[in-house]
């Protein structure tokens, strides 16, 4: 179905009612949605339909369980809603106000949390890398950190999944730890940018590969291949994208879930038995109350134990699934510095998804002297944020940063993404000031460890060689920059030193789950969001074998 | 000033396969912004005008990015990046006391006005503020170098590079939906791409660039 008329503002009034939800492929489009009475208790109520709230959704729904997910954000549709601009499109993140402090400050917004149906994903760069499996065993193998209580053998089936669910266009051959098949859509072309970095991958005696990446290298069903835009990071407007709004949303919606935008969820509500009952949340300026079997909490690693400890009470006053006291400690993101130059020739770094290469080089090599390992990827800023970078890294104004940023089309540069360390005093906390909806924010605190800064100062050195190695003049670093988070509902085989178990189940309330990039123990040293759904693909299918066993 | 790229003009494309209408929608309420002052006083708009005529110098033959306005809209509508430093006040209130102190600087150091200074005397106190050594009573212990590159510079430098005033001085491509890009090689351009003027093809850039559709 598609309409004619003028396309109502997304943040007006929630556009899944009434029996409808929108048609993210069409303008002006409807689907029909099924839906569920606030005070009729539905099996699983979600929190968050990002990577991890959404996957889980469509999983439930479509194993049969009545599903009704909740997103704080509105529910576009990329072919109405999108614009090629930075600024215009900062309407995907979640700026709602948290403050930040300690040595390191995590900037919040774009670089990390978004608010819309999809959440994160509708922003996200799209790589979609699996973790070196030591990882999940990063304590008994590599000696650091915490073991996943998850073998990296079954991932291994959960990453396939995610991988052909998304359509990930990538090598054939891919470098770097044990085989797996070959990616289900063929790579995309490297553009002028992702050879700089091959060239200097070479030249150091590196491995590279075209990056695995969840855009489209050709048609699948609605979405048509990627047109190589650059705008990757403020939102797909063609749906070459392969985001959870596109991919997982609706097939949840078409297997009989209900989404819900615009609905903010203040409050997971417990029982005298300490059990979870459902959740409160606001929509159209008034609260409510969903009543649920099951409550998943899928917000990420800001808003999820903000909200686990929002809902304290009586019986728990610190806050739900908090007995071992690590909800919103362990706060993890991961180092994103880079190398930038230029070069003679014209390379226009902002065509195509910012990252066509990567090496995972540090990722699988362990001579060296810190913890953890890091991967490094070419990049395309678009002005604003190169910009930024001129400003913030090179501290450049005036006429020094206006002549600069002439050169834009020579630029290039590599950024890393790097395993930072688990701390319990990196850590999210509730403030005394409100937000619009009158709940207390957050007050994120991040440090990065010793640990952290000698891999900083490893991967900032190695990028460095290989830029010059590949002919780029003029460099220099970006030495602050961290982007995706983790950590602070930590899964884990022992209740006194996790928040969850391998099933995403919270160890203190049984019928409370929490899905999303919270339970990681560990980051690793790539980019979370397919581990993320991997996770959250294995978690369907464990709700569903304890549902047949009756443990739920 | 000679154009790198001579004749560019990203607007040129706004009717063409590269603009869809949310980014017609977008550009259009972004190049009639609202001239201002809608949230700071007088005298702050007098400094804040100084202080952007620094931080983005622009040349005289073009009109300019209205870059105070668009502080002034950010402020005015409350637009959040989504967190605030602990060292901080809320970004209006940052902005009102960072812009007074700037002030009470330049009557302290030169008993005028900021927006009277030279503008060698105004890039000295903004290069101080950049190395936090302005931290007198007028800052209400606000770190001046917080200050300056979280505010003034983040806010003043994104204003300017998100307008096509910007994007046309760069010879950035702009927007690109629903078309896109195809040649993506080195040295490669599509056509509706800007072409660079190298030493001695002025003439050959600026038809290039005049055919940009």
């Amino acid at each position: 179905m598609s309409s004619d008329r003028p396309v109502a503002d997304p943040f007006a009034r929630p556009r899944a009612a009434q029996g409808r939800a929108p048609d993210v492929f069409e303008r002006g489009g409807w689907t029909s949605m099924r839906e569920y009475r606030d005070d009729e208790a539905v099996d699983f109520v979600i929190v968050g339909t990002g990577a991890g709230g959404g996957t889980l959704a469509t999983r439930l729904a479509e194993k049969g369980f009545s599903v009704v997910a909740l997103d704080a954000g509105p529910y576009f549709r990329p072919l109405d809603d999108f614009a090629s601009d930075e600024t215009e499109q900062n309407k995907l993140y979640w700026t709602d106000n948290r403050i930040v402090e300690g040595n390191d400050w995590m900037i919040m917004g774009g670089k990390n949390s978004g608010k819309s149906v999809g959440g994160s994903t509708v922003h996200f760069a799209m790589v979609s890398l699996r973790f070196r499996p030591e990882w999940f065993k990063a304590r008994t193998s590599l000696g650091y950190g915490v073991d996943w209580p998850i073998d990296w053998r079954e991932m291994w089936g959960y990453y396939r999944q995610a991988e052909l669910a998304l359509s990930i266009s990538g090598p054939v051959t891919y470098p770097w730890g044990p085989k797996r098949p070959r990616y289900p859509y063929r790579a995309h072309p490297v553009n002028a940018a992702g050879m700089i970095l091959a060239k200097g991958a070479e030249a150091m005696g590196m491995s590279w590969t075209p990056t695995p990446l969840a855009t489209v290298s050709a048609p699948h069903g609605k979405s048509p291949p990627c047109v190589y835009r650059g705008f990757c990071r403020f939102g797909c407007s063609t749906n070459a994208k392969q985001s959870a709004l596109v991919v997982w949303i609706p097939r949840a919606v078409a297997a009989g879930a209900e989404i819900r935008d615009l609905a903010m969820v203040g409050r997971v509500e417990t029982d005298a038995a300490g059990l979870a009952t459902g959740v409160h949340y606001m929509r159209e300026g008034t609260w409510r109350f969903q009543k649920a079997r099951n409550v998943v909490v899928a917000g990420y690693a800001v808003e999820t134990p903000r909200l686990l400890l929002m809902s304290a009470s009586d019986k728990f006053p610190d806050g739900l699934a908090n007995s071992s006291g690590l909800v919103g400690k362990n706060l993890m993101t991961q180092p994103n510095q880079a190398v930038f130059g230029d070069v003679e020739e014209e390379i226009r770094w902002s065509k195509a998804p910012p990252s066509t290469t990567i090496t995972e080089h540090w990722n699988y090599d362990d001579r060296k002297d810190f913890h953890g390992g890091y991967c490094w990827m070419g990049q395309g800023p678009l002005p604003i944020e190169w910009a930024s970078v001129q400003a913030g890294s090179r501290g450049l104004w005036g006429d020094a940063l206006v002549q600069n940023m002439k050169n834009y089309n020579h630029c290039v540069g590599v950024k890393m993404v790097g395993e930072a360390m688990a701390d319990e005093n990196n850590r999210v906390t509730l403030a005394d000031e409100t937000d619009q909806y009158g709940l207390p924010i957050t007050r994120i605190h991040y440090s990065w460890t010793d640990n952290d800064k000698a891999l900083i100062a490893h991967g900032l050195d190695q990028m460095e060689h290989s830029m010059r190695a590949a002919g780029v003049r003029n460099t220099f670093r970006q030495e602050q920059d961290a982007n995706h988070l983790g950590g602070t509902a930590r899964m884990g085989d022992d209740p006194r030193a996790s928040v969850v178990d391998a099933d995403c189940r919270s160890w203190d309330i049984r019928n409370l789950w929490v899905c999303d990039g919270s339970v990681f123990p560990t980051v690793g040293g790539v980019n979370p969001s397919l581990t993320i759904q991997a996770v959250a693909l294995r978690t369907a299918d464990r709700i569903e074998a304890l549902a047949q066993r009756g443990e739920l | 000033m000679t154009s790198r790229f001579p004749g560019y003009d990203v607007l040129a494309k706004r009717n063409t396969l590269s603009w869809n209408e949310p980014t017609r929608r977008a550009i259009d309420k972004r190049i009639a912004v609202p001239p201002g002052p809608r949230f700071f006083s007088v005298t702050e708009w007098e400094t804040l005008c100084a202080v952007c005529a620094r931080i983005v110098p622009q040349p005289r033959d073009r009109p300019p990015v209205p870059l105070p306005a668009y502080v002034d809209e950010k402020m005015f509508e409350n637009q959040s990046d989504g967190y605030r430093f602990a060292e901080l006040p809320p970004q209006g209130e940052a902005w009102k006391t960072g812009l007074a102190a700037i002030e009470a600087e330049a009557q302290a150091a030169h008993r005028a006005g900021f927006h009277e200074l030279a503008a060698t005397e105004q890039d000295a106190l903004l290069r101080r503020m950049q190395k936090g050594e302005l931290d007198g009573p007028p800052w209400r212990g606000m770190p001046s170098a917080l200050f300056f590159n979280k505010h003034v510079l983040h806010d003043i430098v994104s204003a300017y590079y998100a307008h096509p005033t910007a994007w046309s001085e760069i010879g950035w491509a702009g927007p690109a939906s629903p078309r896109g890009f195809v040649r993506l090689d080195k040295g490669m351009r599509d056509p509706w791409e800007a072409t660079e003027a190298y030493p001695g093809k002025e003439d050959k850039a600026r038809r290039e660039n005049q055919r940009v559709v």
